[in-house]
């Protein structure tokens, strides 16, 4: 049985990030040491991890910089490839609408990719997003934002040490090791559990093949391209298998 | 100085983007259609994140069994489906790629 007090939910939040840290940790290492290379000053590159706080912005961003490209492009570009985080604001914001405009504004403020991942599938195996539970401040008052909580905040700790130990350092683990690819690992770990019906296995193999042959479209726009197509063939299959 | 306001505004709009649904949820009702629709939201773009690093690991389409990445995911695939442990499935994945890669050399 779930314990749905804060402390336990902020815990289980943190615990269901660790396996993701191996795949964010090397990622980290590496944006520090691009950084660096392309000549932003580490005060500012520091600064771009916690202010930013998107990987593949950040690296994006980091190759306009070296690139010397106008601050106006770097911005647009930075709001291109993360389109994406529209997406998953409409689809965390149904559980969120009970909450303060303080706990929203900083649950919006941890809701990257691996945060979200992670939290939208707490949600979604332990209910409804309205909950018929008491009013506020009893016993049993739906805590699961702590959940978000617990991942986004070890999210976040692990993305400023591992930039600030590359840039420190300067170097990387090991080309050989692969340890990036445990952050697709990841995600493979989550839409298995996610795939329910013949719907949501329509929308999963209908983006991954657009993503696949959409992968070298510049701006990561192959990622918004796929998430839009599987998600209008989730609806289809559904509309045509009632 | 230049690099700390375009840094500021790349926040502003990745700020502006993660925010954008959350407050306005419930103010007025959300149609059907779009709730729907949010139900696909994960599969889709969980795969989209996955599916490049397996088939496409060195840039170009590879759907042969020497696409060690293919392999490594279809195996973790299989360990998230039977056990449904994210951690399982990491550790299946990366000892598979680990031991294909020291085979293959």
């Amino acid at each position: 049985m779930r314990d749905p007090s804060p402390r336990a939910e902020f815990a289980a939040g943190a615990k269901a990030e660790v396996p993701v840290l191996f795949g964010v940790l090397p990622f980290g290492l590496i944006y520090g040491a691009l950084a660096l290379q392309a000549g932003i000053p580490p005060g500012a590159a520091l600064a771009m991890s916690s202010v930013v706080l998107a990987g593949s912005a950040q690296f994006v961003g980091t190759q306009l910089f070296a690139a010397g490209a106008p601050g106006a492009l770097i911005i647009l570009t930075t709001f291109i490839v993360n389109l994406r985080h529209m997406l998953y604001s409409a689809s965390v914001a149904p559980y969120l609408s009970r909450l303060g405009l303080r706990w929203k504004m900083l649950l919006a403020y941890l809701l990257t990719d691996e945060a979200y991942a992670m939290t939208i599938t707490h949600y979604q195996q332990t209910g409804t997003p309205t909950p018929a539970l008491p009013a506020r401040g009893g016993a049993r008052e739906d805590q699961r934002h702590w959940f978000f909580l617990g991942a986004g905040a070890t999210l976040w700790t692990t993305w400023q040490v591992s930039t600030a130990i590359g840039l420190y350092v300067g170097a990387r683990i090991p080309a050989s090791w692969n340890l990036e690819f445990a952050l697709p690992l990841t995600f493979v770990a989550l839409v298995v559990p996610a795939v329910t019906d013949r719907a949501t296995a329509a929308a999963a193999v209908a983006a991954g093949i657009v993503a696949v042959l959409a992968h070298g479209l510049a701006l990561r726009l192959g990622l918004i391209l796929a998430a839009v197509t599987g998600i209008g063939v989730g609806i289809l299959t559904e509309w045509r298998t009632r | 100085m230049r690099y700390w306001l375009v840094i500021l505004g790349m926040g502003l709009v990745t700020y502006a983007l993660r925010l954008s649904a959350i407050p306005l949820y419930g103010r007025g009702d959300v149609p059907p259609a779009v709730r729907r629709a949010l139900r696909f939201v994960p599969p889709a773009v969980l795969t989209a994140l996955a599916a490049p690093a397996m088939l496409r690991p060195a840039g170009g389409v590879d759907l042969s069994l020497t696409n060690l990445h293919l392999v490594a995911g279809s195996v973790a695939a299989l360990v998230a489906w039977k056990t449904r442990s994210a951690l399982l499935t990491i550790a299946a994945g990366m000892a598979m790629l680990w031991a294909l890669a020291a085979a293959a050399r």
